[in-house]
């Protein structure tokens, strides 16, 4: 399958806009694409454990591609992901399909609805192949949380492929896809992007709608874009992005990506330039809490960003150390109610018994929820409750406060902020299971942003020198951003050379990737 | 001993709107269980509520109405607790930001003024089905009708500010009329569009702190409201008397004893974790848009029975009656502006108008238990009161004629032929009536031609009645006097 017009499996590592345009001039067919995927994820699933359900999709993908295709036949133009194979994390609802969020409470739950950004994507023409693992109800750093099985680092299988959206992230580290979906609470697409080596970007607060999106915690999460390059993470985040009405906090602003250049020549174009650009280096980023070869790799990127013209500025959070508990407070506080549905009563897991309905709702959870789903809906119950309320959630939220004001503060001095994605590479499955304040403490730098609803690209940036795993540096922006943010990234990933670099999971199909 | 009791309402209205307050759905009673739902109002993973801006302008006509101050901001909540009716486990509410403020409503008969002291917008929860549809039995367990569940509710909270059952009674059917006025609810106590909770406490007279309160539930008409309150009121006062101290705690009250038995005490009180609503932005009301439902508010009862009284010359507590309901009120209005039409008009039309529409038409639209839209129209009602008012029919005919024209389209004039009910000017037959009364009370007519005229009236009732009412009395009296005269 596949061979049909002697396209090979390289096919698949070309940029999301090089296969696009081939299939929208009809020099490859959709249909020709997504059996090269979906022959690539039968191939590698079992090493990288990146999708739920293998398999469950292809039918349906097939159709899609082949109605792509009988679409072109009759002369119509098609959309901007033309054909493009893509993988959704499994909290995002599909019409017709299970959506289990890798938790057990939602068994047997099928998704009678699309998501706007499913029905985004397939009017851009995409064709979603796979759904993917994640951390239960997108908790956790590691995808260790889930409920169904391990996803693995594809450059390290005896390493986590970071969390919650590491399917997502593994898949395209993989090549299995070229773009994926994730969603992002606290750092759970840029973390486990950054891990696995890939972009990962999470758009400002009300870009993308979350109606489908399965809420975590609903003032925090955004759905963002997961790809090998800068210019395709913008390609998907723009078919993505925009006002909608069923989503009463997406923005109505206009959307401005990367544009259309960047779509026009498979990203390729002179890139966006750092020269000029006011970049602040924050202050309370303590390098003793980074990992020696993180230390290391961080003091060369900054130079590198030097070299490339950007001006560096110190400058100033102070709450930033308080982002972590903040997170924590907020982020539980709303997953206490957002999981309250999921109660036995009209969908998913029922455990019945005792025969009263309180009983009912007791052991349907009990069975149906994991041990940190558990411990984040109490930590959030009590952060809410009657005389803790102003201790807890009350004073967290006068804390994002004063920290948004902090980084406009911080932004009328310098155009972005950069930081390090994670302050260490993708660590030993098992290692950190046993301490959640650690996996916690990991997302010190990613949750700012969705504290105070900032755009933030994680960028890789280079391998860590004692471990050869993928380092990654983050860049943060004002609130709408998002332009500004991607075209740094692209500007800096164009002069770094860290572009599209395969994962040695990946190396059977090494020589033939033309790619990088 | 002696107590005040003080009583604070809390009640919750469905308003009218087409949908829902955060989907697409059909806002309608008495729909098959679970035939108006979907993913939203279900709770499915991933969904989101959007704000129904009808809904919204439903609740601000109401505030205006209850002279409620708007703020340019409120904040929806959530109100965190598990139950099988209540699909997300929490309810979207308002909290300590609601949507109005600072109300007040007038009771008449109490003569005290109401303060409101706020008003929010909420989704009503699904209902419990303890028995099948069709009235099967359910072996240990109940179904769910989420058709409920997402229709826009507004809880108006009173100050504890009422003082007695009767009080509370004529609270709720003020309130009752101004949403019925405004269009703004079915406000049907049995169908649940209108419920009410009451917070009763007693004190000492004079005391500053208010007792210990307890808040009862489950009252399903005004009258129970004032029974369910009756008796916690002296529930409570027997309490006090033997020394112990009330105990905080909700109660439910049963119709059928008349009486209130614990539903849960203070420890088992819901902690419901309130915090803003993530999903829905502030509400921003600005002012032009309250100054606009205002302007479009229409004429409110207390208002309009003070016109009636005004315009018409009615006295004050007709006025009201007539008031009490916007439908009959504008019936009556009808019917005045109907004989304005023909030349009628004056101080005389209208109270017989009031007059025939408070007895003659409400006793038969009770007695036959239809509201006033099935009442004769107005312009044959108008049309009847006209032949009485030009003598063409006496009162008590009209009053058959009315009831033979009810429910059919013949007209009053038509039925008065038929049932040969015209007042008789016939100058024949008037003579021959008034011959036989005079022959038959010699006594009256010797006092009348003594000149003692008030034996006249008499004398013409006694024409009225052996005319069976037809004899046209202004005539019969002219002649009468003139044969008495020639006597």
């Amino acid at each position: 399958m596949g061979e049909a017009r002697g396209q090979g499996p390289e096919l698949l590592d070309l940029t999301a806009q090089e296969i696009a345009s081939r299939v929208r001039t009809g020099e490859v067919t959709a249909a020709e694409t997504v059996d090269l995927a979906l022959a690539r994820i039968a191939e590698l699933e079992p090493r990288v454990g990146a999708l739920l359900r293998p398999g469950q999709l292809d039918d349906a993908a097939r159709r899609s591609a082949e109605a792509i295709d009988a679409r072109r036949e009759r002369g119509e133009s098609l959309g901007p992901l033309a054909g493009v194979p893509v993988v959704v994390k499994d909290n995002l609802s599909i019409e017709g399909q299970p959506l289990t969020c890798a938790s057990r409470i939602l068994d047997g739950y099928v998704a009678p609805y699309d998501a706007t950004a499913i029905a985004r994507l397939r009017a851009a023409d995409a064709v979603i192949v796979g759904q993917s693992n994640m951390d239960e109800f997108a908790m956790g750093s590691s995808c260790e949380n889930s409920a169904v099985q391990q996803t693995r680092n594809p450059w390290d299988p005896e390493r986590v492929a970071g969390g919650s959206s590491g399917g997502s992230a593994a898949a395209v580290a993989a090549g299995e896809v070229p773009l994926a979906l994730g969603s992002d609470t606290g750092g759970s697409v840029r973390q486990p992007a950054a891990l696995c080596g890939v972009v990962g970007f999470k758009p400002s607060y009300g870009r993308i709608s979350r109606y489908g999106l399965v809420a975590f915690a609903s003032s925090l999460d955004q759905i963002g874009p997961i790809a090998r390059s800068v210019p395709e993470a913008a390609l998907l985040y723009e078919s993505l992005a925009g006002s909608d009405p069923r989503d009463a906090t997406c923005s109505e602003r206009p959307v401005e990506g990367l544009g259309e250049s960047a779509a026009d020549d498979g990203g390729r174009a002179a890139p966006p330039t750092l020269e000029g650009l006011r970049i602040g280096r924050l202050r309370e980023i303590d390098s003793s809490g980074l990992e020696d070869e993180v230390a290391a790799q961080w003091q060369s990127t900054l130079r590198q960003l030097s070299a490339c013209g950007a001006e560096l500025v110190d400058v100033s959070v102070p709450s930033l150390p308080a982002a972590v508990a903040v997170y924590y407070v907020i982020a539980n506080s709303e997953a206490s109610a957002n999981l309250a549905r999921y109660d036995g009563v009209r969908y998913g897991r029922r455990v019945a018994g005792g025969g009263s309905l309180r009983e009912l709702n007791r052991r349907s959870r009990s069975e149906g929820f994991g041990p940190e789903v558990k411990r984040r809906i109490m930590l959030g119950t009590f952060a809410l409750s009657s005389g803790y309320y102003d201790a807890y959630y009350g004073r967290a939220v006068g804390v994002a406060r004063a920290m948004s004001e902090q980084f406009e503060s911080a932004f009328s001095q310098v155009d972005l902020v950069v930081t390090p994605t994670s302050p260490s590479v993708a660590f030993r499955l098992g290692e950190r299971v046993e301490d959640p304040l650690a996996m916690y403490l990991s997302d010190v730098f990613t949750t700012p942003a969705n504290l105070c609803g900032l755009p933030a690209l994680s960028v890789p940036c280079g391998l860590g020198g004692s471990s050869g795993l993928p380092l990654a540096l983050q860049l943060l922006g004002p609130r709408w951003a998002d332009r500004e943010v991607l075209r740094a990234g692209a500007a800096f990933e164009s002069a770094s050379g860290w572009n599209r670099r395969v994962a040695p999971g990946a190396a059977a199909r090494e020589e033939s990737s033309s790619a990088s | 001993m002696e107590y005040e009791v003080v009583i604070g309402l809390e009640v919750h209205v469905q308003l009218r709107t087409a949908s829902k307050i955060f989907c697409r759905c059909a806002n309608r009673f008495g729909a098959e269980p679970n035939a108006l739902v979907c993913a939203v109002c279900l709770g499915y993973p991933g969904t989101l509520p959007t704000l129904n801006r009808e809904a919204v302008d439903q609740a601000l006509r109401l505030a205006v109405a209850l002279g409620c101050e708007i703020p340019s901001r409120s904040v929806f909540a959530r109100k965190n607790y598990f139950y099988a009716d209540l699909p997300k486990g929490y309810q979207i509410s308002q909290f300590d930001q609601p949507l109005a403020l600072r109300g007040r409503l007038a009771l008449h008969d109490a003569g005290v003024e109401v303060p409101i002291a706020r008003m929010h917008l909420e989704e009503d929860a699904g209902k419990l089905l303890h028995e099948a549809p069709g009235g099967g039995v359910l072996r240990g367990s109940s179904l769910v009708d989420h058709n409920r569940c997402g229709v826009p509710l507004v809880e108006i909270v009173t100050d504890p500010a009422l003082r007695s059952a009767a009080q509370a009674q004529e609270y709720l059917q003020v309130l009752h009329q101004v949403l019925r006025y405004t269009d703004t609810s079915d406000a049907n106590m049995e169908e649940g569009s209108l419920r009410c909770d009451a917070n009763v406490s007693l004190r000492r007279p004079g005391a500053a702190r208010l007792g210990t309160k307890v808040e009862v539930k489950n009252l399903n008409s005004f009258r129970n409201v004032a029974r369910a309150i009756e008796h916690e009121t002296h529930r409570q006062a027997l309490v006090l008397d033997s020394g112990a101290e009330v105990q905080q705690e909700t109660r439910s009250f049963d119709a059928a004893s008349g009486t209130t038995r614990t539903l849960r005490g203070k420890e088992e009180a819901h902690d419901y974790r309130y915090f803003p609503e993530p999903d829905l932005p502030p509400l921003l009301v600005d002012e032009d848009r309250v100054r606009r439902l205002r302007g479009e508010l229409p004429e409110l009862p207390w208002t309009r029975w003070t016109r009636f009284a005004e315009q018409y010359g009615l006295r004050e507590d007709l006025a009201r009656q007539l008031c009490a309901q916007r439908e009959v009120a504008d019936y009556f209005e009808a019917v005045v502006a109907e004989g304005a039409a023909t030349g009628a008009a004056g101080g005389a039309w209208a109270q017989n108008a009031a007059n025939w529409t408070m007895t003659e038409v409400l006793k038969e639209l009770n007695a036959r238990g239809e509201g006033i839209e099935s009442a004769v129209e107005p312009t044959r009602l108008a049309a009847l009161l006209g032949m009485v008012a030009r003598a063409e029919l006496s009162q008590a005919a009209a009053k058959e004629v009315l009831a033979a024209i009810w429910g059919s389209e013949e007209e009053p004039s038509a039925a008065t032929r038929r049932l040969g009910l015209g007042q008789v000017q016939d100058a024949d037959r008037l003579e021959e009536w008034i011959a036989e009364v005079l022959a038959a009370n010699p006594g009256p007519v010797e006092q009348l031609a003594a000149g003692e005229q008030k034996v006249a009236g008499f004398l013409v009732g006694q024409v009225m009645k052996l005319s069976q009412g037809r004899a046209d009395p202004k005539l019969t009296r002219e002649r009468l006097l003139s044969s008495v005269a020639r006597t």
